[in-house]
């Protein structure tokens, strides 16, 4: 396994259009320092690099746990086609998914036919069976369910026979079969391992679960992942709905409209976004109206560290 | 896999009750209006063991063993597994759990009727069975969701216990585990489902 020098600039930072032109003008994009404590960004436009290349990607991703798993219900898929239809008429970008997730591939699958494939799709999904061997017929057939011609971003889900599957996914990436490898958790699960991958292992991405009530990562995942330059994608920003309908009760704070909130919904998304080591949040939804509150989420104002450290005492209080 | 420590039962929470739901509505629309022979079928059955028939251990097992047959493939395996890959095991036990009846069928068809309180409870647990069907109006889901004796997984596991405790099957300890442990699976689908 090859260890991986920290030789990457760590390069997460907010880019609005003028910006991303400007640094690619300088082409300074690893060197750009951090935005200012309130960053700004237009709706739905806010970016971040991936410091293994320096590319910028929508911040804003989309998962598909649960919501895409319809089976083979038309008027079901039907409604997916159009989230994913408004998720790229806003400007995001990933779409996560996973051969654990029943037919959410074939449904992603279904819906780029009937709405076409966006020059912007950045298709991410993940390897999860017990055999190592059988790790890349898995990976083809996950393949042919989202009807792409190669994948973006695999990921080792949950650390499932990580060392035959990275191999695998770094032997894809080297013949160009792939262009990111990175592993995925979720819920706490088995950090101090992952921590260990990410330091023995070269890796573009992780994955991993945070939020105002879910901060564990803050401690030494995130800054680790800061240190190696691997991008950090943020699953279960709303514990799967839990937090957004306990906290639905509450009336939204004073500090909402400071951030330019309008709901429980975008404030915890703003909380996620403004950690300065995540590149993409991927929310999932099965709504339109939903993914475009959260598109929205993702323009306007961030929280500053000491608004970020108030939202996650009176979220964790009042959740 | 190595690794199965880790996940919690809600990990293993596919799909939103919205789905699961919908499930049956469209599965009820393919086969309707078959439903109503099950019903039918279904009364009459516990009619007869009521009336402690002697053909009735016959009939409800190879009745119960042609819809765990049916509930296995039809639901479990074309419809269910769509949503749960781990329907296609749900399958092979409901076709375990068939094959085991029709076998009783044949082998202890003249199975003495029990007495006194677990004869009345397996009337009881019968009959909750073919009331099933209520349970989508009673908690404010279309009356398409149902789930109907013969077709869905629930009715279908309550009807056989039912047919345990109303007979003294030899097997009966072979039949009872798979439609035990659906119950157990069913439960927990439903209890995440509520949590979630």
């Amino acid at each position: 396994m090859d260890e991986k020098k920290p030789t990457r600039q760590h390069a997460v930072m907010d880019i609005t259009p003028s910006r991303r032109l400007l640094l690619q003008g300088l082409g300074t994009v690893a060197t750009m320092p951090l935005l200012p404590r309130l960053a700004r960004a237009q709706a739905g436009s806010l970016r971040r690099v991936i410091p293994s290349t320096g590319e910028a990607i929508p911040a804003m991703g989309l998962g598909t746990w649960i919501t895409f798993n319809v089976g083979d219900d038309r008027v079901a898929r039907d409604e997916c086609a159009a989230v994913l239809r408004a998720f790229f008429a806003g400007g995001g970008g990933m779409v996560d998914s996973s051969p654990m997730y029943g037919s959410s591939q074939a449904v992603v699958g279904d819906a780029l036919q009937k709405i076409g494939r966006p020059a912007t799709l950045f298709a991410a999904d993940k390897v999860w069976i017990a055999s190592g061997a059988a790790g890349a017929k898995q990976i083809e057939e996950s393949r042919r369910h989202w009807t792409v011609p190669r994948f973006d971003l695999l990921q080792v889900h949950n650390l499932v026979s990580w060392p035959e599957h990275l191999k695998t996914l770094q032997a894809m990436k080297a013949a160009g079969q792939l262009r990111y490898v990175g592993i995925t958790t979720s819920e706490g699960r088995r950090h101090r391992e992952f921590e260990e991958v990410m330091r023995r292992e070269t890796l573009d991405f992780i994955q991993v679960t945070y939020n105002p009530v879910d901060r564990e990562v803050e401690e030494r995942i995130l800054p680790l992942a800061a240190e190696r330059g691997i991008a950090v994608i943020v699953n279960r920003p709303f514990r799967q709905g839990a937090l957004t309908r306990r906290l639905a009760r509450q009336p939204l704070p004073g500090w909402a409209t400071e951030i330019g909130a309008a709901s429980w919904a975008q404030a915890l998304l703003k909380f996620t976004l403004a950690h300065p080591s995540v590149t993409v949040i991927i929310p999932a939804t099965s709504r339109v109206a939903h993914v475009q509150e959260n598109i929205a989420a993702a323009g306007g104002t961030l929280p500053d560290a000491a608004l970020r450290a108030r939202i996650a005492r009176e979220v964790a209080a009042l959740a | 896999m190595s690794e199965w420590w880790t996940y919690s039962l809600t990990d293993f929470l596919l799909f939103s009750p919205a789905t699961y739901a919908r499930l049956f509505a469209l599965y009820n629309h393919a086969v309707w209006p078959a439903q109503l022979v099950a019903l039918a079928a279904g009364a009459f059955l516990l009619a007869m063991g009521w009336r402690r028939h002697p053909a009735f251990p016959r009939a409800a097992l190879a009745a119960l063993a042609l819809g765990w047959a049916w509930t296995g493939w039809a639901f479990h395996l074309q419809r269910y597994a769509t949503i749960n890959w781990a329907a296609v095991w749900f399958a092979a036990g409901f076709l375990v759990q068939a094959a085991l009846l029709g076998v009783a069928a044949v082998k202890f068809g003249d199975a003495a009727p029990t007495t006194g309180a677990r004869f009345t409870a397996g009337v009881a647990m019968w009959a909750l069975a073919l009331l099933y069907p209520l349970l989508a109006p009673m908690t404010g889901r279309p009356f398409d969701q149902a789930e109907v004796i013969g077709f869905a997984p629930d009715p279908t596991a309550l009807a056989t216990l039912g047919l345990l405790l109303m007979t003294r099957l030899p097997w009966r300890w072979l039949l009872l585990p798979l439609p035990l442990l659906w119950c157990v699976i069913s439960g927990a689908t439903l209890w995440t489902m509520a949590a979630a």
